[in-house]
């Protein structure tokens, strides 16, 4: 896959994606980034302002360092990566190998109910990029 | 990798800066960073122990302006260079595009820059690239040494160990004054963007 570089139908299509599965939902804001760092793409509700550069490079080694201790105690992957805090949690959610979801949301989102749609928006996702190879 | 968005014109570009411990990797970002500030929008990350020695990495986002219309967002790295962090350094080397490798010039440095560089090799071939494919710069660092009458190698030594086979683009620097620290990163941006331009075209 030539994950490298991508085509303007293909952004949109995913930002559509993460607008009508997540961000509708009340999710605060949705970032796909690949596994060295970089940002594919950002979606948010415009409220909120975080760094996003340097937050893709720490989360791409909070993913990278748990998946490394993941292979140490010989299991293929943790699967669910999640942190939690008093106003907002983050959400980590692998789409391929090469990339990886991030939603970030409030109080007002159950995990569960999160989980669901982000389940349904990658398998959306994971169809934009196949058809593009 | 370098990633290239179609849609917004950016390019990010992912430069890493590697080295046995204590070589000055840190010291060289530190120094951009307060050097350049109007190129640089956010704050510099350091994952660090309290002995200041880099833990995972240091990350500063480097604003290039625009090339063919496109904005270059240049993201710097160091890695940890302690011996026993190989695993993160690996970690930090994954979608690289260009590294500049800075050497300890101090004489009783010698092995492990050797060392180092050979890890490197091996770490990239890991990852299915080659030392002698990406591109590369050579930083020979802490010649500001000399004056204190701290033993320094002559470059001569340090071009034969660590350049003979490579033969890249190489630096003496002084991470510590600045001096060479932006041209070794003008060097390496350049070199890293030639040969991303191909993917442009
Ligand atoms: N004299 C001199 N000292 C330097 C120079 N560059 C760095 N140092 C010093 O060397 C020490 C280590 O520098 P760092 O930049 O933290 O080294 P590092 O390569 O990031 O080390 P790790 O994070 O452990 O891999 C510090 O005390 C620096 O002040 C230099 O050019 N000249
Ligand atoms: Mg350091």
């Amino acid at each position: 896959m030539n994950y490298g570089i991508v085509s303007q139908e293909q952004l949109e299509a995913i930002e559509e994606i993460l607008s009508q599965k997540l961000i509708k939902l009340g999710v605060d804001c949705a970032i796909i980034i690949d596994m060295a760092g970089n940002i594919i793409t950002v979606k948010d509700n415009s409220k909120s302002k975080y760094d996003i550069y340097s937050f893709a490079a720490l989360a791409a080694g909070n993913f990278a360092t748990v998946d490394a201790m993941a292979k140490l105690v010989g299991e293929t992957e943790f699967s669910l990566l999640f942190h939690k805090g008093q106003d907002s949690n983050i959400h980590f959610s692998k789409i391929d190998d090469e990339l990886l979801l991030i939603t970030m949301f409030g109080r007002d989102i159950s995990l569960g109910f999160l989980r669901l749609n982000v389940v349904e928006a990658i398998e959306q996702i994971q169809k934009v990029w196949d058809r593009q190879e | 990798m370098s990633f290239i968005n179609l849609k917004d014109k950016v390019v990010q570009v992912k430069i890493v800066y590697y080295g046995p411990g204590r070589c000055g990797k840190t010291t060289n970002l530190e120094y951009i960073n307060r050097k350049f500030r109007e190129q640089i929008q956010s704050e510099m990350v350091s994952l660090k122990t309290h002995g200041d020695r880099t833990l995972f990495f240091d990350f500063l986002p480097f604003h290039m302006g625009q090339i063919k219309g496109y904005d270059i967002k240049i993201q710097l790295y160091t890695v940890p260079g302690q011996v026993k962090y190989n695993a993160t350094r690996k970690l930090v080397l994954k979608g690289v595009d260009g590294i500049v490798f800075v050497a300890d010039a101090m004489e009783k440095q010698r092995e492990k820059n050797i060392r180092s560089l050979n890890q490197l090799h091996e770490n990239l071939q890991a990852y299915k690239e080659s030392i002698f494919k990406i591109p590369l710069v050579m930083q020979y660092n802490k010649v500001d040494l000399k004056e204190h009458g701290i033993p320094v190698l002559p470059i001569s030594v340090l071009q034969q160990d660590l350049n003979s086979r490579l033969q890249v683009p190489y630096f003496e620097a002084s991470a510590i004054t600045g001096y060479n620290v932006a041209a070794t990163l003008k060097k390496i941006i350049s070199s890293t963007v030639v040969s991303i331009q191909k993917k442009l075209l």
